[in-house]
């Protein structure tokens, strides 16, 4: 059991950092500051999302574990409302 | 062969390499930026040092309050070149300031590696005293700087609010007492007051939890106050809170209460417990909580009247 468990935290958190440095490099090579935001929030969004789903198994308690979804949906809000708001920055410097 | 060494050495390097990259940036928001980056890198170097409490409060201080106030004074000092185009410092007086600066340094660095092996602690005493007077709190820290340094936990509250008196003492006579000016004029996206709505609550909970779990186990008054103070700055932006006016008697209130407080309690224990700041035995755990739950507001206050900056008399009744 425990074995599985770890399998699934690896393949999770595996599955996480991918998501990050995919996103890391598309802020390098991206050629403008949308399509970067955009690689950004996938980094944030999904990759934080699996790295904490593969630690959820390893949490001390539910509580710890609950914690961990909440520091997710708390970057998911930030991360959502800052993309939001440097897209619509962004926006208005074009018009 | 553990992969943490190499992380730690790798972090530290990135510490340096953000901390030369916010002095040599161009742009004022570019450097303030890297000056954030620079504060979370610092709040991880923390983490692995072992010391949870620090890197709260370098997370919430050095990284989110003082981030909004040098994005602040920049904004300020962009409106202000707009008007006013002086020529910069000229070459003599960058040559002084930087061998100034540099001697500075040289001064510190020659000290911290003249320092003897073991270096000269009061840990031990601190230890001792934590395990003493401030008895029942599960977290030392708490306990050393309300009970051990109780003196310099309280000038550093009187230092905010010398701070906030000497920002407030630059706006113009006329605009005494009226409320410092908005933090952004125009109105604000809905997106900032969605953020504002949904994360303000959450926030100023965490801020009180981390207050509460203080006594024993990594947080406290600093690190709960900040966040306090962060989500009514967040309120501000979004304009769903206004500043108060200065003149604003709960404002002063307020700001005054953490070291009242704190020197009441102090010069009562003069009578009851034998010396100044002095808990009586069995009474320390409530005390300090006490002491601590207005310091919190303190500095919840402090710290956003600090980034709304100097009254503005526009709002004036």
């Amino acid at each position: 059991m425990s074995v599985l468990a770890d399998l699934f935290s690896l393949a999770a958190v595996g599955a996480g950092v991918f998501f990050f440095i995919a996103g890391t490099a598309g802020l390098l090579r991206f050629p403008d500051s949308l399509t970067r935001l955009h690689a950004l929030s996938k980094a944030d969004n999904l990759g934080l999302g699996l790295v904490v789903l593969g630690l959820i198994p390893r949490a001390e308690n539910p509580l710890a574990a609950l914690k961990l979804v909440v520091v997710w949906a708390l970057v998911l809000l930030s991360g959502a409302s800052t993309a939001q708001l440097i897209g619509r920055v962004l926006r208005r410097g074009r018009e | 062969m553990s992969v943490l060494p190499l992380l730690d050495i790798g972090l530290a390097l990135l510490v340096v390499a953000v901390a030369a990259w916010t002095i040599a940036a161009r742009n004022l928001f570019a450097s303030v930026l890297g000056y954030v980056a620079y504060g979370l890198l610092l709040a991880l170097v923390w983490v692995r040092l072992h010391a949870p409490d620090i890197a709260l409060t370098e997370a919430a201080v050095g990284g989110g309050v003082t981030g909004v106030l040098l994005v602040t004074a920049g904004k300020r000092l962009d409106a202000l070149k707009a008007t006013r185009s002086g020529a910069g410092p000229g070459l003599r007086e960058r040559i002084v300031a930087g061998a100034l600066s540099a001697l500075v340094a040289g001064a510190l660095a020659f000290v911290v590696a003249s320092l003897p092996t073991p270096a000269p602690s009061l840990a031990p005493q601190a230890a001792a005293a934590a395990a003493g007077p401030g008895a029942g709190l599960g977290n030392p820290i708490t306990a050393v700087l309300i009970s051990y340094r109780a003196f310099d936990t309280m000038l550093e509250k009187i230092v905010l609010l010398l701070a906030v008196l000497g920002i407030w003492s630059v706006g113009a006579d006329d605009a005494w007492g009226s409320a410092p000016a908005p933090l952004r004029r125009a109105r604000p996206d809905g997106a900032m007051v969605l953020l504002a709505r949904i994360l303000a609550p959450i926030g100023a909970l965490i801020g009180v939890h981390i207050f509460w779990v203080g006594a024993d186990a990594p947080g406290g008054a600093f690190q709960g106050g900040a966040l306090l103070a962060a989500m009514w700055m967040v309120a501000m932006m979004a304009r769903l809170l206004e500043a108060p006016r200065i003149g604003s008697r709960a404002l002063r209130l307020a700001l005054i209460s953490g070291p009242a407080v704190f020197l009441t309690v102090g010069l009562a224990g003069n009578i009851l417990a034998g010396s100044f700041f002095a808990f009586p035995p069995g009474f320390a755990k409530p005390l300090i909580l006490f002491i601590e739950a207005f310091m919190v507001l303190s500095v919840a206050v402090a710290l956003p009247m600090m980034v709304a900056g100097p009254p503005d008399g526009e709002s004036k009744p």
